[in-house]
């Protein structure tokens, strides 16, 4: 398992690539997202399981990003995602809305290797009505029919991105309680993490880390990224920074205000990195 | 601690839709609430939940967002596997417009997806307005242009065709004017009672949607003292992690002193 430096990471994700992230309370990673910046990635389509943040609204204010499929874009307390809002108005951007639970299932149905898994709810939402991919049919189940269920079709990311807290030489890596990523891992092709360690030892002799670590079977590569998630939250590790997402809608609420932030906080990285 | 006087000239709005919301909670004429779920972004419907809570009834709460001791080991994909069970016994849902068949559109204004004004998505809302077992309505906004006649976009049904499989509906509306219950089998709201200042007149006239209303309108009840001093104190607590900025401006109080 190739432990590579932050930016050989990024440049593994081909132009074009539908990549999967997780959301800025979930193991978001936010660093890569920056490294993505600098790699100069383009034409992503981006996928929020279940829902984005900061990273797809960095990445789409950098012009890394071509199509968004999310069930939220949202800087929370801070507020709306400025430069998605701007992308949509602009037209820069497609976007294609779906509700939490049906992104969760498509990928649970890449998971199992099935086509499609059925759902309950979304019917009389307009989401489904602008889902030409989402079907309904008469649950064949159902005594005497008369019961529509809707049947979403297996997604597989081409990639999965998120900041776990460790991992081990063998590329395990440890995720705590947020089982949902081990669903994003083993729906995606391949899966490229960022840790803020390596652990000394193998996660899955520890029968405790264990529980919460998803196997290397789904890893392609691990880079060290410390405090990756920043500005977002890493498990108990550290808290998110308010004061960060507010500068960061402040400045983003304008093209030159988010060139600022680019050049304060991810091209500056880059520069720091090379001397 | 901050804010602790509790004449009721010292209330504060948000104490009191809590207040108002707790009530609802456990409206006796409602399905037992024995699980609820908070989502995001929800510090009023949190607060509401807790004063439940620390009043002495058993509620098994689910605070999506808790950062320390979050209730669930496999994040939101656990918490809808337990709705699509019926095993959510109620939630709560906002919308960045409401209308009069309690519609909510989370999508935007305009052409689809919002190329108006985009808000920002329908989270879980298609899923879990049909599939728990109540829903409460909350939007702090009363003015005509978040309740509407007509949502531009759906992202969840206020009622469903005959047919289609759910669990539950929109028993209320709670808003920073007003209380509406929603009766699913006519699809239709009836101002249940108005805030302080607010009068029969007013409320017509913030409200795009036609309801029904009942003459005179009853005012939203005051929270109790007892209430207050529980807001103010062990349901603070409570949410300082979660909703440190809420905390601050609500009870005046922060989280370094919880730590302290």
């Amino acid at each position: 398992m190739p432990i590579l430096p932050l930016d050989r990471l990024a440049v593994l994700v081909p132009d074009g690539a539908l990549l999967a992230l997780p959301p800025d309370n979930s193991l978001t990673p936010a660093e890569f997202a920056r490294a993505l910046v600098r790699a100069g990635a383009r034409n992503l389509r981006l996928l929020g399981v279940p829902v984005s943040g900061y990273a797809t609204d960095l990445l789409i204010g950098a012009g890394c990003v071509a199509s968004v499929q999310s069930s939220g874009v949202s800087l929370g307390e801070a507020g709306f995602a400025p430069r998605f809002s701007a992308a949509l108005k602009a037209g820069t951007i497609a976007m294609t809305d779906a509700t939490c639970p049906a992104i969760h299932t498509m990928l649970q149905a890449a998971e199992k290797g099935v086509p499609f898994m059925p759902l309950r709810g979304v019917l009389g939402s307009d989401i489904l009505a602008h889902r030409a991919d989402w079907k309904v049919i008469d649950n064949p189940f159902a005594a005497g029919g008369g019961d529509p269920i809707v049947l979403l079709p297996a997604l597989s990311p081409d990639i999965a991105a998120f900041h776990a807290m460790m991992a081990d030489t063998e590329g395990n890596v440890y995720v705590g309680r947020r089982h949902e990523l081990a669903t994003i891992a083993h729906a995606a092709r391949r899966s490229l993490v960022t840790v803020e360690r390596i652990y000394d030892g193998n996660l899955l002799e520890d029968e405790r880390l264990a529980a919460g670590t998803i196997s290397a079977t789904y890893v392609e590569a691990v880079a060290v990224a410390e405090r990756g998630a920043w500005p977002a939250a890493l498990l108990d590790a550290y808290s998110a920074d308010p004061a960060h997402y507010a500068e960061y809608a402040r400045l983003a609420k304008t093209e030159d205000g988010f060139r600022t932030y680019l050049d304060r906080y991810v091209r500056r990285a880059a520069a720091e990195a090379a001397e | 601690m901050g804010a602790a006087v509790d004449t009721p000239s010292d209330i504060r709005p948000e104490e009191r839709m809590a207040a108002a919301l707790a009530a609802l909670i456990l409206d006796p004429a409602a399905p037992p609430a024995r699980h609820i779920a908070v989502g995001a972004a929800s510090p009023i419907p949190a607060a509401a939940c807790w004063l439940v809570r620390k009043s002495g009834h058993p509620v098994r709460l689910s605070l999506l967002h808790k950062p320390s001791g979050n209730p669930f080991t496999a994040g939101t994909r656990e918490l809808f596997d337990l709705t699509g069970q019926g095993r959510i016994d109620l939630f709560f849902l906002g919308g960045g417009q409401i209308d009069g068949q309690a519609n909510i559109n989370l999508i935007g204004t305009g052409d689809w997806p919002g190329r108006a004004a985009r808000f920002p998505g329908s989270f879980g809302s298609a899923f879990m307005y049909l599939m728990a077992n109540r829903t409460i309505l909350f939007r702090e906004e009363h003015s005509p242009r978040v309740m509407v006649p007509r949502v531009d976009h759906i992202s969840a049904p206020g009622v469903s065709a005959p047919g289609v499989f759910r669990r539950g509906h929109a028993q209320a509306l709670v808003t920073g004017r007003s209380v509406f219950r929603f009766d699913p089998a006519r699809a239709r709201f009836t101002l249940a009672s108005a805030h302080p200042a607010e009068s029969a007149a007013s409320i017509r006239a913030a409200t795009g949607f036609d309801y029904d209303a009942p003459d005179p309108v009853p005012a939203t009840a005051d929270p109790t003292p007892d209430q207050l001093a529980l807001l103010r104190g062990p349901v603070c607590d409570e949410m300082l992690e979660t909703y440190p900025e809420f905390c601050r401006r609500v009870f005046g109080r922060s989280a370094t002193e919880a730590a302290a």
